[in-house]
């Protein structure tokens, strides 16, 4: 399934003493996940060329949706820190909460303001939503 | 979740609040927060204090949970927090020690006069911002293969004093001379390992910085000539940590205690405190990766000291009259530590976690070089940009209250987003320099978070440390020039 550019709304950051605290929404778990890894890339101020990238498999497997969910983040910051590159074009399917399939396209990045030093499980819920469902990630920065 | 207010304490000294086990249902402690009036209102602005209750119902914790006056919301353990628990079936919580393991401050002292140094400070903050690799994504000089990376997490400073990065005075005045025993590479993943052999030697980014201090006052004459501290005299503060290899190893052992918790039947508020008992397999194998990743932040930071004094050599080499830079101490502040403490008078061993909390060991330990035995173990406090540092001794009265600990910093009071929504980053790095503060910074979203606005008042978090009783003032620093990552 291909998940389109959400909008803006879909992610907002929220006050954090020390680190970074962004809400996110979609309409189902892959379109969650979507946004929340664009968020993020936001946050860290990634900047990419309009170029397409190398489209990339991947598959995790995790304990429940919240694990996977800081899988799949940590994923994103691992290839932001050891190759410079960013998710684009994400493709997602989520299976039971627990497996995580997908494309996407890794694009290089040309410039990044700050990096991620890890995806925290701090108050880490998944949870129903009038417009489907929201989280709130705390990333540790 | 009960909201916290002030008159849930009880106030045990001027500067001493405790928050009792009824407090909550499950609390095992209390809490117990080293503030004055002031300070306490900032710790109740945000979820810090509930971040510490929910720390107190941790298995096998010891006394109390301490919070410092510098505290400030983290991400399950508050940011200036220290928690004990007792040894053999007590419980190690990778989140309680944090992502950065062994984040820690190094400073070096040198013989050079501000004056005398005047002219060439924006030259030594050019040398030091090209000679100390730092950013994002931004590696190191050294090629380390994956030998020479096991050995770093085996031998830690030692690894750099083989290497020519280091003298033997540099390493005697390191916590545990730059090495924890009991690592292990095996407990360590590929992923870390692979992160962590291009970093070696690199700042970072966010609020990791070298600064060039002039010493501004003493307070204790007879430890800062034994530090080498003299008003008006350049020091350099180092504050790094263990990069994206501790980084990965906590991410590592988060993950794979999350099963752990439910195997041993932990009942927890906050999956990021996630925790495995001391002698469990998994927490056996956590603490041999944790002492990796402390290890390699002790060569990181001696690899830096190396950059700083080629930074110095090169821009005051033959313009002042000497221009070496001694070590005076390295101290971790994100580190869970296997430790002897008195309880009640009972000599216990601890792990003792503290996550932006610094060790704080009083007069007589054996473990600090013998010129500082009879004084304590030296605490390096670092504030904001553009405002003091201070120099500490560690005192009896820690080593009775808190575990041998004290504060780590000035504490965070003002959130990221809003910090880069009130100031400007090229603003701000213009109003320091008009200040005569030299910065060099890559990023000027990243220097706006952390503009000395968003942090407490450092003056007042040592005044509290030091009136409690659990540090001793030495020496105030102040910045003339700031590299950030």
């Amino acid at each position: 399934m291909r998940v389109p550019e959400p909008p803006r709304e879909m992610y907002e950051e929220l006050e954090h003493t020390a680190d970074w605290a962004l809400r996110v929404q979609g309409r189902d778990l892959p379109a969650l996940f979507v946004n929340a890894a664009l968020g993020m890339m936001e946050l860290a101020g990634v900047r990419t060329g309009d170029e397409p990238g190398e489209v990339r498999r991947i598959e995790l497997q995790a304990l429940d949706k919240e694990s996977l969910l800081v899988d799949w983040l940590h994923e994103l910051l691992v290839a932001l820190e050891l190759e410079q590159l960013a998710f684009r074009e994400i493709e997602l399917q989520i299976t039971g909460g627990k497996k995580l399939v997908g494309t996407f396209q890794a694009v290089p990045i040309i410039s990044m303001d700050k990096p991620v030093k890890a995806v925290t499980y701090n108050e880490l819920l998944i949870q129903e939503s009038p417009d489907g469902l929201e989280a709130t990630v705390v990333f540790d920065v | 979740m009960t909201q916290i207010r002030k008159q849930d304490f009880t106030r045990l000294t001027p500067y001493l609040w405790e928050i009792p086990t009824s407090f909550q249902a499950g609390m095992r402690v209390p809490v117990r927060l080293y503030a004055d009036e002031r300070l306490l209102k900032a710790a109740l602005g945000d979820k810090s204090l509930q971040q510490a209750i929910n720390a107190s119902m941790l298995p096998g914790l010891v006394s109390h949970v301490i919070v410092m006056p510098d505290v400030h919301q983290g991400y399950g353990f508050p940011i200036g927090g220290v928690a004990a628990t007792r040894l053999p079936s007590g419980v190690v919580s990778p989140g309680a020690i944090g992502y950065d393991i062994n984040c820690g401050v190094r400073l070096l002292s040198s013989e050079v006069g501000l004056e005398e140094a005047k002219p060439f400070l924006s030259d030594l903050a050019t040398a030091l911002y090209r000679n100390c690799p730092s950013g994002v994504g931004v590696g190191g000089n050294l090629r380390l293969s994956a030998k020479d990376l096991d050995r770093v997490c085996r031998e830690g400073s030692q690894w750099a004093l083989k290497n020519g990065f280091a003298n033997e005075d540099d390493i005697a005045r390191t916590e545990e001379s730059g090495r924890i025993p009991g690592a292990d590479p095996s407990a360590v993943s590929p992923r870390a390992k692979q992160r962590g052999r291009p970093q070696l030697g690199t700042l970072g980014a966010g609020n990791h910085f070298v600064e060039v201090d002039v010493v501004d006052e003493i307070f204790d004459e007879q430890a800062a000539a034994a530090m080498g501290l003299t008003v008006g005299q350049l020091a350099v503060q180092i504050h790094c940590g263990s990069r994206g290899f501790g980084h990965q190893i906590c991410s590592d052992y988060v993950r794979e205690f999350q099963p752990a918790v439910k195997r041993y039947k932990i009942q927890l508020p906050d999956r990021e405190l996630v925790c495995a008992p001391l002698d469990s397999p998994e927490g056996k194998r956590y603490m041999a990766a944790m002492a990796c990743a402390a290890n390699y932040a002790f060569a990181n930071r001696q690899i830096m000291a190396h950059h700083v004094r080629r930074s110095f050599e090169e821009t005051l080499g033959g313009r002042v009259a000497d221009w070496d830079l001694t070590q005076v101490y390295d101290i971790a502040h994100n580190m869970g530590k296997i430790e002897e403490h008195r309880v009640e008078g009972e000599l216990v061993k601890v792990c003792v976690h503290r996550k932006g909390a610094t060790r704080a060991f009083g007069p007589g330990y054996e473990g600090l070089p013998e010129e500082y035995r009879s004084l304590g173990q030296p605490v390096l406090v670092p504030g904001s940009m553009g405002t003091a540092s201070w120099v500490l001794l560690g005192t009896e009265g820690s080593m009775e209250q808190s575990f041998g600990s004290t504060c780590h910093g000035a504490g965070r009071v003002m959130s990221r987003k809003r910090a880069k929504k009130t100031v400007r980053g090229d603003r701000l790095k213009a109003e320091l320099e008009s200040r005569g503060i030299h910065i060099r910074a890559r990023s000027m979203p990243g220097l706006a978070e952390e503009a000395p606005l968003a942090y407490k008042d450092v003056d007042a978090v040592v005044e509290v440390v030091a009136r409690a009783g659990i540090a001793k003032k030495v020496a105030r620093l102040r910045p003339v020039a700031v590299i950030k990552g």
